[in-house]
């Protein structure tokens, strides 16, 4: 069966890379579900959210919290590029809860993106946010 | 002549701690190179991806327009961004940098514009505030070992100034002094042009970008990807200045520690000269007194 060939960069280093049988993005538009043979896309990441892959192997879903980037679907390579990029198995939970509470009580109203991020993190992190 | 000895003494214990720190910077330099240069290394494909991705949008979209990418030959103020580091003992790296950044400045001035400098790290703040120049703004504390949060902050700053008019104190242009990471060896000061975006096509033109589909639109995927990718070579400049700036650190603690080696060497010559002298003045002394004795007594 074909797989594709992901790759997660955050500009500090590579977050995760492997072979994967299905990666779910999420767009401003709403989630993408990306399989082999998927058509060229250059697509904008929701700066905030949950990127899924299905690794080839048959282990566990990778989850992880992405912040302001893109995406882009070439043959069968997926490049998942993003400023702030987070497994959710690094997710420290009480540092996320702590930021989207600060988030929450945040002079002048809720940071929106600053409170995405920390749900995001959360929720990588399989936790309910 | 004991009082020299005792001064020689002095000067060589001087001189064996001042060895001992410099040598002790020169080490934690060269473990920090190699941290930078991993931080370097970990950059790269993030780097690469954002230009190809970059290239591929632009290529597709010939005469796609954005602010970023359009000349703005009616702003005359040109945005100077230094890099250099909060803390000396690095030879010529400050040195180099600002000589680099003034020949930038002074080119300017006579193409008719009107440059503005904006400092990271402390040593050029100090030399532009203490030669009364205006600088549009200062960092302090990220030049030593990055994080992309600062290059974002740095980013954004001079995005944004970018696209303010003259009037509004923005800049029509801007341009980056680094120093690039060459080798251990050597470091050179660069200067290279930041805004308005010229995309360094990749060497391997013959491999053609895909079609793209966009989503949700091609402006929409060039707004989000000019920022990140001025980021992203902020960053990249911001590490390869660190770089340099270890391997200069290194290089000046080591030609320091071994000066003081040669100095230690010399003094100890010195000292043990003086001591033989001291030692041969005495028995001379001695012998004469005792000839003298003898001399009187014989008579």
């Amino acid at each position: 069966m074909a797989t594709l060939k992901v790759g997660l960069v955050s500009p500090e280093r590579e977050v995760w890379s492997g072979e994967a049988k299905m990666v779910v993005a999420q767009t401003i538009e709403g989630q993408l579900g990306i399989l082999p043979g998927h058509a060229p896309v250059l697509g904008v990441l929701l700066d905030g959210s949950v990127v899924k892959i299905e690794p080839a192997d048959g282990g566990e879903w990778v989850t992880a919290m992405v912040g302001s980037g893109f995406f882009s679907i070439a043959g069968d390579e997926v490049s998942i590029l993003a400023e702030q990029a987070e497994l959710g198995a690094e997710v420290n939970v009480a540092a996320a809860q702590q930021a989207l509470e600060e988030a929450l009580s945040a002079e002048g109203g809720a940071d929106a993106t600053a409170e995405r991020r920390a749900r995001a993190r959360l929720r990588a992190a399989g936790q309910n946010a | 002549m004991a009082a020299q000895l005792r001064q020689l003494r002095q000067r060589i214990r001087s001189v064996k701690s001042t060895a001992k720190i410099t040598r002790a910077q020169e080490m934690i330099a060269t473990s920090r190179i190699v941290k930078a240069q991993q931080a370097v290394e970990a950059s790269k494909p993030y780097a690469d991806q954002i230009t190809r991705a970059l290239s591929a949008l632009i290529s597709h979209h010939v005469g796609i327009k954005h602010p970023l990418l359009t000349e703005q030959p009616e702003d005359k103020r040109s945005a100077v961004l230094v890099i250099t580091s909060d803390r000396g003992f690095a030879g010529g790296y400050n040195a180099n940098a600002i000589r680099e950044a003034e020949s930038l400045i002074t080119a300017l001035r006579e193409q008719g514009r009107e440059p503005v400098p904006y400092v990271i790290g402390n040593k050029g703040i100090t030399w532009y505030r203490f030669r009364g120049r205006e600088m549009a703004a200062e960092w302090r504390g990220i030049s030593d070992r990055p994080d992309f949060a600062s290059a974002e902050q740095v980013g954004r700053r001079l995005t944004e100034d970018f696209l303010k008019t003259d009037a509004e104190g923005g800049v029509g242009e801007i341009h980056v002094v680094y120093t690039e990471f060459v080798s251990m060896l050597t470091q050179r000061a660069q200067v290279r042009r930041l805004l308005p975006v010229e995309v360094v096509e990749t060497a391997d033109s013959d491999v053609v970008p895909p079609a793209y589909d966009f989503e949700p639109s091609a402006e929409a995927a060039l707004d989000l990807l000019l920022p990140n990718y001025i980021e992203s070579r902020i960053y990249h400049m911001l590490l390869q200045s660190a770089a340099s700036y270890h391997a200069s650190v290194r290089r000046a603690m080591k030609s320091a520690t071994d000066n003081a080696n040669e100095l230690l060497g010399v003094y100890t010559r010195q000292m043990n000269q003086a001591r033989q002298a001291a030692i041969t003045q005495e028995i001379s002394e001695i012998v004469g007194g005792a000839d003298a004795l003898a001399d009187s007594g014989g008579e």
